[in-house]
């Protein structure tokens, strides 16, 4: 049992290791780009070995800017990002979490039509409806601010779908135990569901908080005054497609930059991960 | 700066009662990055401190493609910007949205600003004017089409650094030349590979790309780059293709950097290429004038733009009008476009900006920022060579560039290639057509 | 699929369904119906003049080969990327789910991917895989295969593949492990004790656990293969070669957000939103079914 428990663990350490390899890489990738200079960048067949920029570049990024005469307000930038990223994780696991308690513990007329109504959303593309969505933040009056950032990110049927399908995991045994003891429904979702949906909750933030951090498009149209304006917007007011020459090293070290908050939430969130809340046997 | 006439002297008696307190804002909403962004933000920063009227705002709304919906977008709400950055294939469309936009000429004119479409040169003002040629949108940040060639590899092939292939045929012997000497995977290649294949192409050999001059005097044009001499020039470049003396690099340009890693002796693309050039080829370079097929009586004639004009969009206030004319005479001034032409390699728009930078005799120690010009200003316009109007260019482009790779792959024959583009392409303009003639 | 003990209110379901209802209808459906209104007409970018011609934007498509090519394009690409991801995400996710040393930093580099912003993504694929500027590149050439994206279907069909898979494994990767530590370890460790070797363990006991999970990724992949991959196709294939790699939700972008065309765009969309729902619908109905909640 031992023994083959050792070697079993060898082979998780090799598939993780390789995988890792894999999928990890671009990003070690756009790591090293952060250590040459433009030239070598932007000539191909980067050395997989770290260069010797890396001090310039970061200093250069963080304390000058791309450029001498104006300088992009980097922190302003993150700030709307975080914000709006967390309006959008909160908002979704807020809205979806109680639509999906609403589909599977309760029975009342229309209910699969409720969850069909919000279970199409996911079924036509943003860029279809851009304009038209555009339109409505617009007569709105919610150009330029967080909440025409974040609300119509959130209309989207993944959460509701996820935390469905978690609750229909849950034993009825709970629901019945929890009604046994007088527990009416905002104590059985307090007390129960809550508790035991922290995984899923945690899984769903982290996805939500990146999706909401890396938004290009949307950011881009709504928003016209400077101090509105994401960090992701800035990375590509660096990178030039044509006609103009792009500073790479700096590009590139400000999307490493960028990606240290979403990083942070993911080592955060695994903490939520620990094995044990589920443990309090079912 | 400009001096106002009497139509101005009015308008400005209307202006006048705005205090200098409140100043009537511009927004001007473009798609440059980088250094350019930096270009732009200087621009409307020298020209809100030059007087205090008029504060014009830029802001950075993404790439061409998002820049221009987010002014369609924006149009469509209500509150589309006074002055909307649109790259070159956008022309037909915003030309299309008689009501969107107002001409340039016509705000010119009617806010009193000197404006003499004698003044700009003509290959650049004529790829967005009217086909009786009137300005409908100001032309920002032009670019066009030349060869670049690296010198030190020419001297190891036995080239003369000094005298590049004028021909094509001439750039094919010095590919396979280039070729046998160190370059086995690229004798020479093409970034953007439509617009400098078939557009720059058919602009410099004085023939059609599309009936009615290109599009320009109709939306009722046909495609016609199924010519022989069309064909002719896909079917060598496939053939050349088989063992790389010419190797493609891609629709757009994300492969320029095989001539500054030094792989690729050759690259025919945008003269805006310089500034990465200059930054990070490791080596002697050069560009020359885009090559010709010397048997084409009257090649070559001259070449077209790229790049991007300045709309200015419909519906906005009389006094607002007067801030967007007062910023354009102020962009037009002979000095700032020379000063703005050596410093980001944009091509200048008035002859009087080409006339003082020649004087100047910046272009004996640059005399690569003047190739470009040479070739727009070779000869005068022909009606195939003004420039082009096509109607949903950016689906034709694509359409282009997919047969295109038919034929370099040999899936289809050069001529095979071609007519399916015609067919494919004047589906798109007959679409197009429908949308604006109602 | 029902519970047995369910709670009963009049009015507290449709409270709780209120927000959500509220944001999807105001931001979701009307701006959809215009944008479905839209396939019936035949507009300028700026709607300056429209007319409305019927199915016609529908029969236009029908009427290009390059459309059902573009159909078989996804279908090929679709099962693909899905297949791939679940399968590589599932297997990282069970190893990763061991309680090993270092667990945490394996954890970590493996989300890690999902934070490159698909903006970056792209041009992280181009300096990879360019078939001359490509990091790479250079080893792949040495082992003797041309590898040529720009040119070769094949090449730019498999790295589209690759890099939309990538995009999707750190997803999947993060919600199947949430869904493997949901799972009691005292179930596990019963089995263990029954003498089931761990590959029949899993079959037998984990995957029919894991299943309500498995069952949401798979929707959510296919949503995302069928809507969400315009972008890497964009930066990392632009559709080419001679389209070899052009979908259909590319085919929507293209022609809508790049080349204005709204009405031919709006009519894709609508076909492509009646397939996935179509698809959505034969899960629901078959697939669920094996789902053990």
């Amino acid at each position: 049992m031992v023994e083959s428990r050792r070697y079993r663990n060898i082979v998780a350490y090799l598939v993780l290791l390789v995988g890792v390899v894999i999928v990890a890489f671009p990003v070690y990738l756009a790591i090293l780009a952060s250590t040459f200079d433009a030239a070598t960048i932007i000539n191909g067949n980067m050395p997989l070995i770290p260069g010797d920029q890396a001090d310039e570049n970061y200093y250069r990024t963080i304390f000058v800017g791309a450029s001498s005469s104006t300088r992009e307000p980097v922190g302003t930038m993150m700030l709307n990002s975080f914000i709006m990223a967390m309006g959008i994780a909160v908002g979704k696991i807020l809205i979806s979490i109680l639509s999906a308690f609403a589909v599977v513990y309760f029975r009342f007329p229309l209910r699969m039509t409720a969850f069909w109504v919000i279970f199409i959303t996911l079924m036509l593309p943003v860029e279809v409806r851009i304009y038209p969505t555009y339109k409505i933040v617009a007569d709105l009056g919610l150009l330029d601010t967080y909440t025409g950032l974040i609300l119509p990110l959130i209309a989207s049927a993944t959460g509701t779908l996820l935390f469905r399908q978690f609750f229909m995991t849950i034993p009825d045994e709970l629901l019945e135990a929890s009604k046994i003891d007088g527990a009416g429904a905002f104590r059985f979702f307090k007390d129960t569901l809550i508790p035991l949906s922290i995984t899923t909750m945690a899984a769903l933030f982290v996805i939500q908080f990146i999706y909401g951090w890396n938004q290009y498009l949307w950011p881009l149209l709504i928003t016209t005054k400077s101090s509105m304006q994401t960090i992701v917007i800035g990375i590509k007011k660096m990178i030039t497609t044509q006609d103009a020459l792009t500073e790479w090293q700096i590009a590139m070290t400000t999307a490493v930059l960028a990606m240290v908050p979403p990083v942070l939430v993911v080592i955060f969130m695994q903490r939520l991960f620990v094995k044990g809340l589920v443990e309090t046997e079912k | 700066m400009m001096k106002k006439s009497l139509l101005g002297a009015l308008a400005i008696g209307l202006a006048s009662s705005t205090s200098a307190f409140a100043q009537t804002e511009i927004q001007w909403w473009h798609a440059m990055t980088g250094a350019n962004n930096e270009v732009v933000n200087k621009l409307a920063a020298d020209f809100n401190a030059s007087q205090n009227e008029y504060k014009v705002v830029p802001t950075y709304k993404g790439s061409y493609a998002d820049t221009m919906n987010a002014g369609i977008a924006a149009f469509r709400a209500g509150n589309a910007p006074h002055i909307l950055q649109v790259f070159e294939v956008g022309t037909a469309t915003m030309m299309g949205a008689k009501g969107a936009i107002k001409p340039v000429q016509e705000l010119m004119k009617e806010a009193g600003e000197k404006f003499d479409p004698q003044a700009y040169l003509p290959a650049v003002t004529g790829y967005y004017s009217t086909a009786s040629g009137e300005l409908l949108s100001f032309p920002f940040n032009s670019s066009s089409t030349v060869m670049w060639y690296n010198k030190d590899a020419f001297r190891k092939a036995g080239l003369n650094p000094d005298q590049p292939p004028k021909t094509w045929p001439e750039v094919f012997e010095a590919a396979k030349k280039l070729q046998a000497s160190g370059h086995p995977t690229c004798g020479f290649s093409s970034a953007w590979i439509t617009w400098v294949n078939l557009e720059q192409f058919s602009v410099w050999h004085n023939v059609p790309l599309a009936t009615k001059a290109n599009g320009i005097e109709g939306f009722d044009t046909e495609l016609k780059i199924n010519s022989p001499l069309h064909v002719k020039h896909l079917q060598n470049l496939a053939d050349l293709q088989k063992n790389k003396t010419f190797d493609y690099s891609g629709r757009t340009n994300t492969g320029e950097g095989r001539f500054t890693s030094g792989e690729c002796p050759i690259m025919l693309t945008s003269s805006g290429f310089y500034g990465n050039v200059k930054a990070n080829a490791k080596f002697e370079w050069a560009n020359a004038p885009m090559p010709y097929y010397p048997d084409v009586q009257g090649a070559p004639q001259n070449s077209t733009l790229g790049g991007a004009s300045l709309w200015v969009m419909g519906g906005k206030k009389a006094d607002e009008y007067k801030g967007v004319a007062k910023f354009f005479a102020f962009l037009s001034d002979t000095d700032r476009q020379a000063k703005l032409h050596t410093d980001s390699g944009y091509l200048p728009i008035t002859k009087a900006a080409y006339q003082k930078v020649k004087e100047s005799g910046f272009y004996k120690q640059n005399p690569y920022l003047e190739t470009p010009l040479i070739e727009l200003t070779n000869k005068e316009p022909t009606e195939n060579s003004r420039g082009l109007r096509l109607g949903n260019l950016v689906q034709i482009r694509d359409m282009w560039a997919e047969e295109i790779e038919s034929a370099l792959t040999g899936k289809k024959s050069a001529k095979q290639a071609l007519d399916a583009a015609v067919e494919r392409g004047n589906q798109e303009l007959r679409k197009f057509e429908r949308t604006v003639t109602r | 699929m029902e519970k047995r003990a369910l709670f009963s209110s009049k009015f507290l379901p449709y409270m709780l369904l209120l927000p959500q209802l509220a944001i999807t209808i105001i931001f979701f459906y009307l701006p959809a119906s215009q944008a479905i209104w839209q396939s019936f007409l035949m507009e300028d970018a700026f709607g300056l003049s429209s007319e409305f011609v019927g199915f016609e934007n529908y029969r236009y498509l029908f009427q290009q080969p390059e459309y059902y090519r573009a159909m078989v394009n996804t279908a090929v690409f679709s099962t693909a990327v899905a297949v791939l991801s679940l399968a590589c995400s599932l297997l990282l996710a069970t190893q990763a789910d061991k309680n090993l040393r270092g667990g945490e930093a394996y954890k970590t580099l493996l989300i890690w991917p999902y934070a490159v912003a698909p903006a970056i993504a792209g041009v992280l694929w181009i300096f990879m895989f360019h078939p001359s500027l490509g990091t790479l590149t250079r080893p792949i050439r040495a082992v003797g295969i041309d590898w040529n994206p720009l040119l070769n279907g094949d090449h730019a069909m498999l790295l589209l593949v690759l890099s939309a898979t990538w995009k999707q494994i750190s997803y999947n990767f993060l919600f199947f492990l949430a869904g493997l530590q949901s799972i009691p370890k005292s179930v596990i460790e019963a089995a263990a004790i029954d003498g089931a070797g761990p590959l029949r363990r899993f079959w037998t006991i984990i995957f029919p656990l894991l299943s309500p999970t498995t069952f949401f990724l798979i929707v959510v992949n296919i949503v995302y293969v069928f809507f969400d991959t315009f972008g890497i196709i964009d930066a990392v294939t632009g559709g080419g070669p001679a389209g070899q790699t052009t979908t259909l939700v590319y085919k929507v972008y293209a022609d809508g957000r790049l080349g204005g065309d709204l009405g031919g765009s709006a009519a894709q969309s609508v076909i492509l939103m009646v397939i996935v729902i179509g698809l959505t619908a034969i899960q629901f109905k078959y697939v669920e079914r094996k789902v053990q909640y």
